[in-house]
């Protein structure tokens, strides 16, 4: 009943184009991006800090990937590694230069970032599909090789890690020790929520489509006048630009510091499992992906011990490790199995059936 | 030379003869192709893929304007043909001029953006996006708007894309598919995939149509209306239009003139009513051996 | 000026003045490139069967040696535990069939790549719920695996050769013949091969897809139980083992997905060509360039055959 198109007639080609037709969907978005802004007030440090910051800044890496993965059908695992280069990068300017606004670094930080996942990309000139993935496993293996191996990546610092200086905002610390978790928040959401329309701007355009005929058919793409070279290469630079970005953002707004390690190969997995379970081609699906596998552990966290407590079964965080890998495994493949598109093509399912509610078709 | 050009060098003027002498002089293109009523000359092109032939020795023309059929039986090389036109395979030997300008090694992106759009035989949609989007994706060559206006929501990208898609709609109307405009092209029946790719097609506004086998697999309402389509194509839009079809049916009430091929090699070449009774030809078909 | 003197000169002045060191180098490489090869070997099996890329080959290689391990130190004797561990195998391998390969039969092959992901990281947190997360030792005396080294005195200076890597090198080359030879033939073999090339062709000759798959996915674990055997022999059993598994990758560009010599070569070469990469040119860099070396081999070789060494010229149809 409620969610209904009838009455609103599309009168211009734009507004049949337009990313959100619906003005129950219009509504829907205002409402989610107030209350989002509104946890700022309401949400508890351990939210914000555990759960809400670093669940947006996935969203936005898993996003990046999934341009590439999703959208160009480029499979790619140096996810990891090409965040490490927007954090690295990042540091470098804002040590470099402590006085320019350090918001100003963290977006600028991704363009080195696309830059290097440009120069990776150029194998897929020769190069198809599944091969090209050992480009990025080359990428990955040997940029975290050099996060260690450059020490003036890291200033020369004894530890090898970086640590996240204080800068402020208006008088607000923003970056740094002091920095409130709510503060970050706001910054992290607005951030996202600004790249997030920019990307929803490039699918459903020209660049998007481009994309989308290179991933299903480069053949007919080529011969179509689409230059299959520098399309895949601004999806290598474009994706990389986001994970950069949400690179920079995880030292500097979420960790407070970082070391070589925390980009390994493993984390290029978890974000391509979020692209995956969230549903490959779609921008809502790297939220929901990246909200499932994040919350998992969380919830397990909560859940298992209030289950088997009782009990008198201890349930110790290296169990709940091991757990949430077999859990996540037994997801990706329960995904795959019923449904390859994702925890994406499930929502729209939901809207189609509420569309239509409480009729059952 | 063989017959048609010939009749070519009547249509041309004494500038052009001159000028093609001193080409010829130079050891460049031989008359037919700067022939303006040529747009597509392909000449002595040989194909082979490791020790197969699939191409020897084949010349023909077509001129503007004109649907010519290129017609054989299975493995007779056209499909082979039609990628050499469209550089996808590049000839072993010979050459082929399209629009005055010769060459033996083209990009697919300059075909494309020369003019010559094509059709695929296994329907070679982007199956994972729509109706619309896969038609719009054949205006990509006329979108110009670069990667900083795609990026904002507003302003010159999207009207951009507003232009274009109102000429999309044209030629949905024009394909009488405007009920699956929005349906994924891989939930499509056959029928109304080859047309969406016809459709695709002229999105390009290509000087040279090249469709393989558009009417496979259609009922006999289906190739009636796709027929149709195909006329309207070439009359309306002057879009010169060069076909591989098995129906002979089709053939013969379409198209203007015809080439044979059989096992790569060229047996036959003329208007429909000569090649239909050329003894060759019907060996052919009838698959004699010779 | 200096620079290129230290890359191209004086790598190979340091392997003419030690020659002993090099054939050290070499030898190394070698036995770690055999094994490797064994690693690609399980790759190859399930991928030439069933078109499958599984990616789980590397868990399964410490899930089978840490399976062994534990059944040995509950007390079971150690050619029992052997046979239990290849029972687990075949468990392992019927599970696969039926829960994961058989729902997903007519899917397109990046979502069944993606599937061996899922089983990757289910072995791993079942691995370590089971057997828990520090590394084992592997059992070699009471597999009747030799052990100890021998000294060869040549060239001016020695050459160490350790018993088990000459054991794991003629194992592994034993494996591989047998595999040869089952595939080309044996009747199963054949019907590989025939499912490897067409799954409604084989199915409608009669091969059950089904069986054929069990009998791959037991294949590739048995190979792999025998690589976490040798690899564990060598250096313990532990987690990070899966990551090395990741350089079967390299391994199978160059030796072509399908080939079974192409993956003899493709792991010496990744083998040697990383160890000589590491000991001659790694410290000019500072070290440490063997977590990458194999990969960038590959995507330079990829750049001139991008089909790899063995695989077939890709010739596109349309």
């Amino acid at each position: 009943m409620i969610y209904r198109e009838s009455g609103q007639y599309k009168t211009s080609y734009s507004a049949d184009m337009a990313v959100f037709p619906l003005r129950q969907d219009r509504i829907g978005i205002f409402v989610i991006i107030a209350l989002a802004y509104s946890m700022a007030f309401f949400g508890s440090n351990f939210m914000l800090q555990a759960v809400l910051i670093p669940f947006l800044i996935f969203s936005l890496a898993a996003m990046g990937l999934n341009l590439m993965v999703g959208y160009a059908g480029l499979l790619s695992l140096g996810t990891g590694a090409f965040m490490g280069v927007g954090a690295y990068a990042c540091y470098k300017l804002m040590t470099i230069f402590p006085g320019v606004n350090v918001i100003v670094w963290i977006l600028a930080s991704g363009f080195f970032s696309a830059a290097i996942g440009v120069f990776f990309g150029l194998p897929s000139l020769r190069i198809k599909g599944f091969y090209l993935a050992v480009a990025t496993l080359a990428a990955q293996f040997f940029l975290q090789w050099s996060f260690n191996r450059i020490p003036w990546l890291y200033n020369y610092n004894v530890s090898g890690a970086i640590e996240a200086p204080l800068r402020t905002l208006f008088g607000v610390p923003i970056v740094g020790p002091t920095a409130t978790p709510e503060v970050r928040y706001v910054i992290v959401l607005t951030l996202v929520i600004f790249l997030t329309w920019i990307a929803s701007n490039i699918v459903h355009g020209r660049v998007g489509r481009q994309w989308m005929a290179i991933r299903d058919m480069d053949i007919a793409a080529e011969l179509m006048g689409i230059k299959l070279l520098q399309t895949k290469l601004l999806a290598f630079a474009v994706s990389s630009y986001y994970c950069g970005v949400a690179g920079a953002m995880m030292v500097f707004l979420w960790y407070g510091g970082a070391e070589y390690n925390v980009f390994n190969i493993n984390q290029s997995f978890l974000i391509l499992f979020m692209v995956i379970i969230g549903g490959l081609g779609s921008l809502i699906g790297s939220f929901l992906g990246a909200g499932l596998i994040f919350m998992l552990p969380i919830a397990m966290g909560i859940v298992l011990p209030a289950i088997f407590g009782p009990l008198g079964i201890r349930v110790g965080a290296e169990t709940i490790e091991h757990l949430r890998f077999m859990i996540l495994g037994a997801l990706i493949i329960f995904f795959l199995i019923v449904e390859p598109h994702g925890l994406a093509r499930l929502w729209q399912i939901a809207k189609q059936k509420l569309r239509v509610w409480p009729f059952p078709y | 030379m063989s017959a048609n050009t010939t009749s070519a060098h009547s249509f041309a003027t004494d500038a052009e003869i001159e000028k093609a002498a001193r080409a010829e002089a130079a050891g460049a293109v031989p008359v037919a192709a700067t022939d303006p009523e040529v747009l597509l000359a392909v000449e002595n092109v040989s194909l082979s893929f490791g020790g197969v032939k699939a191409l020897a020795d084949v010349s023909f023309d077509i001129r503007k304007g004109e649907i010519r059929a290129i017609i054989g039986p299975n493995g007779a090389g056209k499909t082979s043909m039609l990628n050499c036109i469209n550089g996808f395979y590049h000839p072993t030997e010979g050459r082929i001029t399209f629009k005055g300008e010769t060459r033996r090694k083209m990009r697919p992106y300059e075909a494309a953006a020369g003019g010559i759009a094509r059709t695929f035989q296994n329907v070679a949609l982007f199956k994972g996006m729509s109706t619309l989007d896969n038609i719009m994706a054949g205006r990509s060559l006329k979108m110009k708007r670069g990667f900083f206006w795609q990026i904002l929501g507003f302003g010159p990208a999207v009207a951009e894309e507003v232009e274009h898609r109102r000429f999309v709609e044209d030629i949905i109307d024009f394909l009488q598919i405007q009920a699956i405009r929005k349906t994924p092209v891989g939930k499509l029946p056959y029928g109304l995939q080859k047309r969406v790719e016809l459709g695709r097609a002229l999105a390009m506004e290509p000087e040279l149509l090249l469709l393989d086998e558009p009417m496979a697999g259609m009922n006999l309402e289906e190739k009636e209306d796709m027929s149709r389509f195909i006329l309207d194509v070439n009359q309306h839009f002057g879009t010169t239009i060069a076909l591989i079809e098995h129906d002979m049916g089709v053939v013969m009430d379409l198209s203007d003139r015809v080439v044979v091929l059989e096992y790569g090699r060229k047996i036959a070449d003329g208007t429909p009513s000569v090649v239909k009774s050329d003894q060759k030809v019907i060996d052919a078909y009838l698959g004699v051996p010779h | 000026m200096n620079a290129l003197y230290q890359i191209f000169i004086e790598p190979f002045i340091f392997m003419g003045e030690a020659p002993d060191l090099l054939i050290q180098t070499i030898w190394e490489g070698f036995v770690s490139g055999i094994l490797y090869a064994l690693i690609a070997l399980g790759f190859v099996l399930i991928f030439k069967a069933s078109g499958v890329f599984n990616f789980a080959q590397g868990i399964m290689v410490v899930f089978a040696a840490l399976t062994l391990v534990g059944f040995y130190s509950m007390g079971i004797p150690a050619i029992i535990s052997l046979i239990l561990a290849i029972g687990v195998m075949f468990l392992l391998a019927v599970t696969v069939e039926r829960v994961v390969l058989r729902p997903l039969v007519n899917q397109p092959d990046i979502i069944l790549f993606m599937a061996t992901f899922g089983i990757t990281y289910f072995l791993i947190g079942l691995g370590e719920f089971i057997f828990g997360g520090e590394p084992k030792v592997m059992i070699t005396s009471q597999l009747y695996l030799p052990e100890g080294r021998t000294n060869f005195d040549i060239l001016g200076g020695f050459v160490t050769i350790q018993h088990i890597d000459v054991a794991a090198a003629v194992i592994a080359i034993i494996m591989i013949a047998v595999l040869g030879i089952f595939f080309s033939k044996t009747r199963i073999g054949r019907a590989l091969r025939a499912v490897a090339d067409s799954h409604k062709a084989a199915l409608s000759v009669g091969i059950s897809l089904n069986q054929i798959w069990v009998i791959v996915w037991f294949a590739a674990g048995i190979v792999a139980l025998v690589t976490g055997i040798m690899w564990g022999a060598r250096s313990d059993v532990s987690f990070a083992l899966q990551i090395i598994a990741l350089k079967a990758l390299p391994v199978l560009i160059l030796g072509g997905f399908t080939s079974i010599p192409g993956a003899i070569v493709g792991g010496l070469i990744i083998g040697i060509g990383e160890k000589i990469g590491e000991f001659y040119w790694g410290p000019l860099l500072g070290g440490g360039i063997e977590t990458w070396l194999a990969y960038v081999i590959a995507l330079i070789f990829l750049m001139f055959r991008p089909q790899g060494l063995f695989g077939e010229k890709i010739i596109e149809r349309v």
